[in-house]
């Protein structure tokens, strides 16, 4: 037991240095390449060149909040198919996305600003309403969530604030102008500011996640013991909504509906530690946020001299994931 | 063979439904922007009237009321076709990703090349809704088995982020134009339907719902189980394909025309069903009549309700739709 301990531990600090790579990576590559001493100089001897201007104002945060994206959606969709018992769960089926998406465009059309700060607080709100009603649309007391009715209830719900979204949109040519990045989830010209607002609501997102990770493992057990403890599932169940609705609200407010990183890095996760949420939360964390920053370098040469909004990238290789998942559930049966 | 008074009750339902429809088409030319009293409706119609209120029936209110009929009868069968092959009473064209396939073929060629006449649009639609079926297809239904219904929404929605996915990214390259007009179709709107509309549209559905009548029985046996189905002689596999092809081809062609107008395929053929009963040679017309109900008053009232404000009919048809979609999965406790 111990020596597993420490393969584990080992494991999550290999990725960690993964991920540093990648971190480095993000800021070295793209349109402009920039060599790594150019990089070490920009932090440790500033001198105002375009090269190390580029680092610090637009290299470095996208390289910052592609980590924190990508960890607190992976972190985020780890609770939710935690508490709903259901492998299937995460920031898209439960219309997190789209609801955030139509509260900002809402917000948007109305008090007539498309500021980042706007749309970061009212997709904040838009993520909370809608990721709290599929909840208690598809959630029966003592019951794990069923599939059908998850996804029915999510799919209707992400329909519904879609066509809401697209209505407003038609409506009003300039938003369609100004949204159409923003909804297609993108780490571009996200500045430091709006992250830095947006960064207590992650921590204490994550705080509360990690403090529950280690309860987690409850809900997976039989049903007499879970009604047994009854009290404090209850307790365990608000407090791990409550984390998700910041950690993916105030993601989805930083970059955009990004879709998939949720749903996908939790198994990947699982495949690598096995069931324990102990493990799993924090190794979704990490994965999560490389596989962000794969992604958003992916996006920047798939087709040459064009960025490709890196939402677009993780719904092209998060779908079929959940496809698989589809074919192997029906398998294990 | 049906007892006479299941006959008449059928016929009876069947002659109220195109009562009220000849009535929503008759309220969509009477209001506007410029009302117009019913006997002079009537008048221009039939050629009779004068020469007053011609243009503003014929070339505007005609076409668009007709455009609408069509499409949701389109929709409604498509979802009626599709519920009864698979057993499953909330799937739907929007569910599985036949819109959505549609709608990606569709964006793209509008903002890709900008000079593709409408009239071929049903064909694009009708590829991109295919590549959806086939890859859901392929996916879902093993050899001799049809797949649970869980895997195949699953595979469905998967199929939809992807086309949402692309749709997403061309929305971003395209032009502003471009990508409004896109964005004003994808909606579901039926804003400026003209006859070029119309006439490409009407031979998809009239013959595919000729089609999908001939071979009703056929869809009555699918609500046995596959096994007594094949023990009564139906070729199962070839006859769902041929099923799924047509209402591949109904929501395809509808899609092309009016957008994603969502709903109508999960909302007409419960409302028939529980009008008309389970036998699909009823239930089918009946759930053709009822689609493009929806559609003309969803329509009717996207145009009058926030005048001067249009309200495309999808954005109200899915405000309709949610609840009636919740409301099934209250009551549905066993799933």
């Amino acid at each position: 037991m111990n020596g597993n301990i420490k393969v584990r531990i080992i494991g999550l600090l290999a990725f960690v240095a993964v991920t540093l790579l990648a971190f480095l990576g993000s800021i070295m590559l793209g349109i402009v390449q920039i060599p790594f001493r150019a990089v070490m100089d920009a932090f440790l001897s500033f001198d105002g060149s375009r090269e190390h201007l580029i680092i610090r104002s637009v290299r470095l945060p996208r390289a910052l909040i592609a980590v924190v994206i990508g960890g607190s959606l992976a972190v985020a969709g780890c609770l939710m198919q935690a508490i709903s018992r259901n492998a299937l769960a995460g920031p898209e089926l439960f219309g997190v996305s789209n609801g955030a998406a139509f509260a900002a465009v809402a917000a948007s059309f109305w008090l007539g600003s498309s500021s980042l700060s706007l749309l970061a607080w009212s997709a904040l709100i838009g993520a909370a309403v809608a990721g709290v009603s599929v909840f208690f649309l598809s959630y029966r007391s003592g019951r794990s969530i069923s599939s059908v009715r998850l996804v029915l209830a999510g799919a209707s719900l992400n329909l519904l604030f879609a066509s809401l979204t697209q209505g407003i949109l038609i409506l009003n040519e300039q938003s369609l102008d100004t949204m159409r990045y923003w909804l297609a989830g993108s780490l571009t010209g996200r500045d430091i500011d709006l992250f830095i607002q947006v960064m207590p609501y992650m921590g204490v997102g994550a705080a509360i996640a990690f403090v529950v990770s280690s309860q987690l493992n409850i809900f997976g057990l039989g049903e007499e013991v879970a009604q047994g403890l009854g009290q404090r599932m209850a307790a365990i169940r608000t407090a791990s909504i409550m984390a998700v609705v910041l950690l993916a609200g105030s993601a989805v407010a930083l970059a955009g509906p990004i879709g998939f990183v949720g749903l996908a890095v939790p198994h990947i996760a699982r495949l690598l530690v096995g069931g324990n949420y102990r493990w799993i939360v924090p190794y979704s964390a990490v994965l999560g946020a490389l596989l962000l920053l794969a992604a958003d370098i992916g996006a920047r040469f798939v087709l040459p001299g064009q960025e490709i909004p890196v939402g677009v990238v993780t719904a092209f290789f998060g779908a079929p994931m959940l496809i698989y998942l589809a074919a192997r559930k029906e398998n294990s049966r | 063979m049906m007892s006479s008074s299941a006959k008449l009750r059928a016929l009876a339902i069947i002659g109220i439904l195109i009562v009220l429809n000849i009535g929503a088409i008759t309220l969509h030319l009477m209001l506007g922007e410029r009302s117009i009293p019913w006997m002079d409706v009537f008048r221009t119609l039939f050629g009779t009237g004068g020469e007053e209120y011609r243009f503003t029936i014929h070339e505007l209110r005609l076409p668009r009321v007709l455009t609408g009929l069509l499409v949701g009868c389109g929709l409604a069968l498509a979802g009626t076709v599709l519920q009864a092959i698979t057993g499953n009473p909330l799937a739907s064209p929007g569910v599985i990703g036949l819109n959505s396939g549609a709608a990606a073929a569709v964006v793209g060629v509008m903002v890709l090349v900008p000079a593709f006449p409408m009239r071929m649009m049903p064909w694009v639609a009708f590829g991109g809704a295919f590549l959806a079926a086939a890859v859901m297809y392929s996916l879902s239904w093993r050899r001799g088995t049809a797949g649970s219904p869980v895997r195949m929404l699953l595979i469905g929605v998967g199929i939809s982020a992807m086309a949402s996915a692309l749709i997403t990214y061309l929305l971003t390259v395209g032009h502003i134009f471009r990508v409004s007009q896109a964005s004003i179709w994808m909606a579901g709107s039926l804003y400026g339907r003209t006859w070029d509309h119309f006439w490409p549209l009407l031979p998809w559905i009239l013959i595919l719902f000729a089609m999908v009548l001939t071979m009703s029985r056929r869809l009555d046996l699918f609500l046995l189980d596959a096994q007594s189905a094949a023990g009564l002689g139906l070729r199962v596999e070839l006859t769902r394909f041929l099923f799924i092809l047509t209402s591949v081809g109904l929501a395809g062609a509808a899609v092309a025309m009016a957008g994603t107008i969502g709903f109508v395929g999960l909302m007409a053929p419960h409302m028939a069903g529980h009008l008309a009963g389970a036998r699909s040679i009823v239930k089918l017309p009946a759930a053709a009549l009822i689609g493009s109900l929806i559609v003309l008053l969803s329509d009717l009232a996207g145009r009058v309700v926030f005048a001067p404000y249009e309200i495309p009919a999808g954005l109200i048809t899915a405000i309709i739709g949610v609840p009636y979609m919740i409301y099934l999965l209250m009551r549905r406790r066993a799933i």
